[in-house]
C-alpha cells in the first residue's frame, strides 16, 4: 500500500510526469507515490524519469489499459 | 564561473523562435519535463517565439508550410495541402479542430506548460532587439521573464549541456 495515491488517468505526456513530480517534492524521503494512468507513454518515461532523478521505480505494471507504478522518493 | 556557483545539476538551454500553437508545445514541454528532471533550464525567446511570453495568447495553426498536417476525422485523416491555406477561414477551422483534439487527448494547454514552468523556476530571456522591433512592452508580457540579448544567450548556452533551437 502506498502512501499516497496519484490519479493522472486521461492525461497526456508531459503531463503525468509533471503531475508526479509535484506530489513526489512534498513527500518524505523514503515515501512512496502510486501513479495511475492511462498514457501508454509514461510507461517508458517513468524509468527515464526515475534514472535520471534518482527516484526508485518499485513497481511499473500494465492491464487493460490502465498503467500503474509505484515510486519511492529517493532524491 | 568559479566552483563555489557551479552545482551539479545538468543544465539545458533552448533558443524558442516560433510562436504558433503547433510549434510552442516542443519547447515548453521539454522545459517543464527537463526542469521536473532536476535540469536548471534556460529559454531564450526571441522573434515570433517572444509572443508566446505574452500575457493574452492567442495561438494558431495554419495548414501552409505544414504539408504533413493530418487532422484525424471519422476514424480517417484529413491532409491539409497548402493551397487550403488561401481560402478564409480554413486557418481558423484547423486552430479550433487542433484546440478540440488538445482538450480531448487530455494534453495540457500551453497557458498550463508556461505556468509549470514558471513555477518550476525556468530561466526565461525575452530578446530585447525582438521587444524593440514588434514594439512589445514588458507589461504585456508575464511575470518572471528577464530582458537580454544574443550574449547573454550564448553565456548560458556556454554553461549548458544541451542547447536546443526550436
Amino acid at each position: 500500500m502506498a502512501d499516497q495515491v496519484l490519479d493522472v488517468k486521461g492525461l497526456n505526456c508531459p503531463l503525468p510526469i509533471l503531475r508526479a513530480k509535484k506530489t513526489l517534492k512534498d513527500m518524505d524521503m523514503g515515501a512512496t507515490l502510486e501513479v495511475l494512468a492511462t498514457d501508454p507513454g509514461a510507461v517508458k518515461d517513468f524509468e527515464a524519469f526515475c534514472r535520471t532523478t534518482g527516484n526508485e521505480l518499485v513497481e511499473s505494471d500494465a492491464g487493460e489499459g490502465l498503467y500503474r507504478f509505484v515510486i519511492k522518493r529517493m532524491s | 564561473m568559479n566552483a563555489e556557483t557551479r552545482t551539479n545539476a545538468k543544465t539545458m538551454s533552448m533558443i524558442v523562435t516560433k510562436g504558433s500553437l503547433d510549434w510552442a508545445y516542443p519547447p515548453f514541454i521539454l522545459a517543464t519535463t527537463a526542469a521536473a528532471m532536476g535540469v536548471e533550464v534556460t529559454m531564450f525567446f526571441t522573434f515570433y517565439g517572444l509572443s508566446l511570453l505574452k500575457k493574452k495568447l492567442n495561438l494558431q495553426v495554419t495548414t501552409l508550410g505544414n504539408a504533413a498536417m493530418e487532422m484525424p476525422m471519422m476514424g480517417m485523416h484529413m491532409t491539409m495541402p497548402n493551397i487550403v491555406s488561401a481560402i478564409p477561414g480554413v486557418d481558423a477551422a484547423a486552430t479550433s479542430m487542433m484546440k478540440n483534439l488538445i482538450k480531448r487527448k487530455g494534453v495540457a494547454s500551453i497557458e498550463e506548460l508556461r505556468e509549470m514552468a514558471v513555477e518550476a523556476d525556468v530561466k526565461m530571456i525575452a530578446c530585447q532587439m525582438t521587444m524593440d522591433l514588434f514594439e512589445y512592452k514588458m507589461e504585456d508580457m508575464i511575470e518572471g521573464p528577464v530582458l537580454g540579448g544574443a550574449a547573454t544567450y550564448i553565456e548560458e548556452a556556454t554553461k549548458s549541456e544541451i542547447n536546443l533551437f526550436i
